[in-house]
């Protein structure tokens, strides 16, 4: 079928659901209207009040009783309606869902699916727009998944409610559905922890993630530079494999990624190519991100979001260093 | 060894165990003005015509840029925006009943309680269109908007507790709703202000959604108010559609909380509009229940009082709602005058001194904006101011 994100991410519940009767789906407006986003459309109709459910607006409860589900053998998917209110549920995620395995020593688990939309680009209010994926990568037992196109949204998010531990997955809601790709009927997967290479090239690696990904894309695609582009897709397992054996073919490399710079993921990046792979490199490593700023409000946003032209400014000057 | 195993317990024998229950609470719903228009004389507020006329323009005002506004966001001329149509004695007879002194926190659909407090139309109207310039909240005691539901409460009970500490005979004033009470931040609120007697009203605008989550969804609670109790505070609960009963709630839950107790206010009322205008409520309500709401309308309930006690005649509906209108029009002339920002802005008043990279990443993007002009063509131009 040809699908949006929002309509693979869709299809993934309704493909799950019916898989698996231990899957259920609640967060706020999930249910009635099917979501702010409507990537919950149609699951309560077809799998009734008690597996798609509406609940009050409670971040820490929504992710707490996932947990608490998770630890009684049942596979929640919550919805946190914008990443900006995640953090009431860090507690949760932090103090509960990402240690519980290791603190019962293999006891108790929590196989759970946070499901938020993320990122700027929406002309949405205040604390809708934030990119945080580096504080959730840094907290250990946490797996943090971003797809960047339908395909990976599908079967990135199968893999994800299936798989054993919690995983927050991020959705880039700037380009829920701005592109669209034919996608596989039925079920798939694509795994976590594994990144995808979009074009090969020997020039230089450009890693990117979520919305970033496709301003990447064009920004290589401008300059028509031969570039090996990385979608991470995952931030946390991190496939340090594709990342380290590109550079090491390349020598350069440019991050790319919409959340403020201090601390983001392109540091670990940039430290990880570091710690195995620098005496391969012919040019520092530069990163194109947003600015140590807030997302500011809609009329400015526009203005901190990594555009082509500041990639394309990045990549010329790691080409020429 | 010992057996630790302990048989299952029989069925409990009837040794009647007392519970505390909400069957037994029986939780009044304060009113001056009566749906059918007949009012209690003894409980109108002791005003003047001028006031009495004035809560009807303000509520005329509110119905008014809740209309407009909403137009505009549709036009491209506004970002998201949250009608209050439906809760317009909520938000006028609660703005009325606090002082200049008082501090609001705002949580998105109370216009005309921002407006009477102070704030200029223009600035509301520039918030609204996403400029970060309008949060100044210039010459009025308004704390910023609480978009993340709920986040405000704590806050309030430190506001509130600082103007305790200060002795200055103000409250800090909370607006929230229905949906605001689930959350871990309101909670935490409320028994921090409940313990330390901080001058805080808390106003729920009970308005029955939480964006697609009707009031039975949210809470086993039959009322808002009753959660006062938990915290050891007073609660009152209020009819949202009756403007002079707000009033007098408000002014009770105020003149209690500078005694030393913060008081929770649920005024009962109904969003007849979106929750916002992102937002479709056919998907999820029913319109004869909008319709029942429509006919317990606020500004018509107030006008039925008004005519009855003889005050209709010298009010000229037909010059407020011209004078409102012609406000608003000047507001979004005002708004479009606004000066062009730079990027600069972006970077400003994060901390009081600028770090060294913080400076380096705006003279960067600076310098991008000018070597790269193409820039400006993934920067779509939204309307100025």
């Amino acid at each position: 079928m040809n699908a949006t994100i929002i309509q693979a991410v869709n299809d993934a519940l309704h493909e799950e659901m019916g898989n698996d009767e231990r899957t259920l789906v609640f967060g706020q407006d999930v249910a009635e209207s099917g979501g702010v986003f409507r990537a919950t459309e149609g699951l309560q109709d077809e799998f009734g009040e008690e597996r798609v459910l509406d609940t009050p607006l409670s971040e820490i409860a929504i992710v707490g009783s996932a947990i608490g589900l998770a630890t009684h053998g049942y596979r929640p998917i919550a919805e946190i309606q914008f990443s900006g209110f995640l953090p009431p549920a860090f507690d949760q995620l932090v103090t509960n869902a990402s240690r519980i395995r290791w603190r019962t020593r293999g006891e108790l688990t929590a196989p759970m699916v946070v499901r938020t939309p993320y990122g700027a680009g929406v002309r949405a209010l205040e604390h809708h727009s934030e990119s945080l994926e580096a504080v959730y990568g840094h907290v250990p037992g946490l797996k943090v998944a971003i797809p960047s196109t339908p395909h990976d949204a599908k079967g990135m998010l199968i893999s994800a409610i299936r798989d054993p531990d919690p995983v927050l997955f991020m959705e880039p809601k700037h380009v829920y559905r701005s592109l669209r790709e034919e996608i596989p009927e039925g079920t798939y997967t694509e795994p976590l922890g594994k990144a995808a290479v979009r074009q090969e090239g020997d020039d230089l690696t450009v890693i990117s993630w979520g919305a970033m990904m496709h301003n990447t894309l064009e920004a290589v695609e401008n300059l028509g530079v031969d570039a090996d582009v990385i979608d991470l897709r995952s931030i946390s397992p991190l496939d340090r494999e594709t990342i380290l054996e590109s550079v090491k073919n390349t020598g350069r490399c440019v991050i790319v990624h919409e959340a403020a710079k201090t601390g983001g993921f392109g540091a670990e990046l940039m430290a990880t190519i570091n710690d195995e792979a620098l005496m391969y490199l012919k040019a520092p490593i530069n990163r194109v991100t947003g600015f140590d700023v807030p997302v500011p409000l809609l009329s400015m946003e526009d203005y901190y979001i990594p555009h082509p032209p500041r990639i394309e400014t990045a990549i010329e000057e790691t080409l020429e260093y | 060894m010992v057996n630790r195993q302990r048989s299952t317990p029989a069925e409990p024998t009837d040794v009647s165990v007392d519970r505390l229950s909400q069957d037994e609470l029986d939780v009044d719903t304060y009113r001056v003005v009566e749906p059918d228009g007949s009012y209690d004389p003894e409980a109108t507020p002791d005003l003047d015509d001028e006031s009495f006329r004035d809560l009807y323009r303000w509520m005329v005002l509110q119905r008014t840029f809740d209309d407009r506004a909403t137009k505009l966001q549709r036009r491209g001329r506004l970002g998201t925006y949250p009608s209050g149509r439906g809760q317009e004695a909520s938000i006028v007879g609660a703005g009325f009943a606090l002082a200049d002194q008082d501090w609001i926190f705002p949580y998105g659909r109370e216009t005309a309680a921002l407006l009477m407090h102070g704030l200029s139309m223009r600035d509301l109207l520039l918030y609204w269109r996403g400029v970060e310039d309008a949060s100044r909240m210039e010459g009025a005691n308004i704390f910023g908007l609480a978009i993340s539901i709920g986040s405000h409460i704590p806050v309030v009970a430190g506001k509130a507790w600082g103007m305790k500490l200060a002795d200055e005979g103000s409250v800090a004033f909370a607006n929230l709703g229905d949906g605001a009470t689930s959350t871990g931040a309101f909670h935490e609120g409320i028994n921090f202000a409940g313990v330390l007697g901080a001058p805080a009203v808390l106003f729920c605008q009970n308005n029955q959604y939480a964006i697609t989550l009707p009031f039975d969804g949210q809470t086993n609670a039959d009322t808002v108010a009753q959660k006062a109790l938990a915290y050891g505070i007073d609660g009152i609960r209020v009819d949202g559609n009756d403007v002079l009963a707000v009033y007098n709630a408000v002014a009770e839950a105020r003149k209690r909380a500078l005694e030393g107790n913060p008081v929770l206010v649920e005024a009962v009322t109904y969003r007849r509009g979106a929750h916002t205008t992102s937002d479709d409520p056919t998907r999820y309500r029913s319109e004869d229940e909008v319709e029942e709401w429509k006919e317990r309308d606020p500004l018509e309930r107030y006008q039925t009082f008004l005519e009855e006690t003889g005050r209709w005649d010298a009010i000229d509906e037909e010059a407020i709602r011209e004078e409102v209108d012609e406000e608003f029009s000047a507001a979004v002339d005002a708004a479009d005058e606004f000066a062009e920002r730079g990027v600069e802005e972006m970077f400003a008043y994060l901390y009081e001194e600028m770090p060294p990279e913080l400076e380096r990443q705006q003279a960067a993007f600076e310098q991008v904006l000018e070597e790269r002009p193409e820039m400006y063509e993934y920067i779509e131009q939204r309307p100025k101011g």
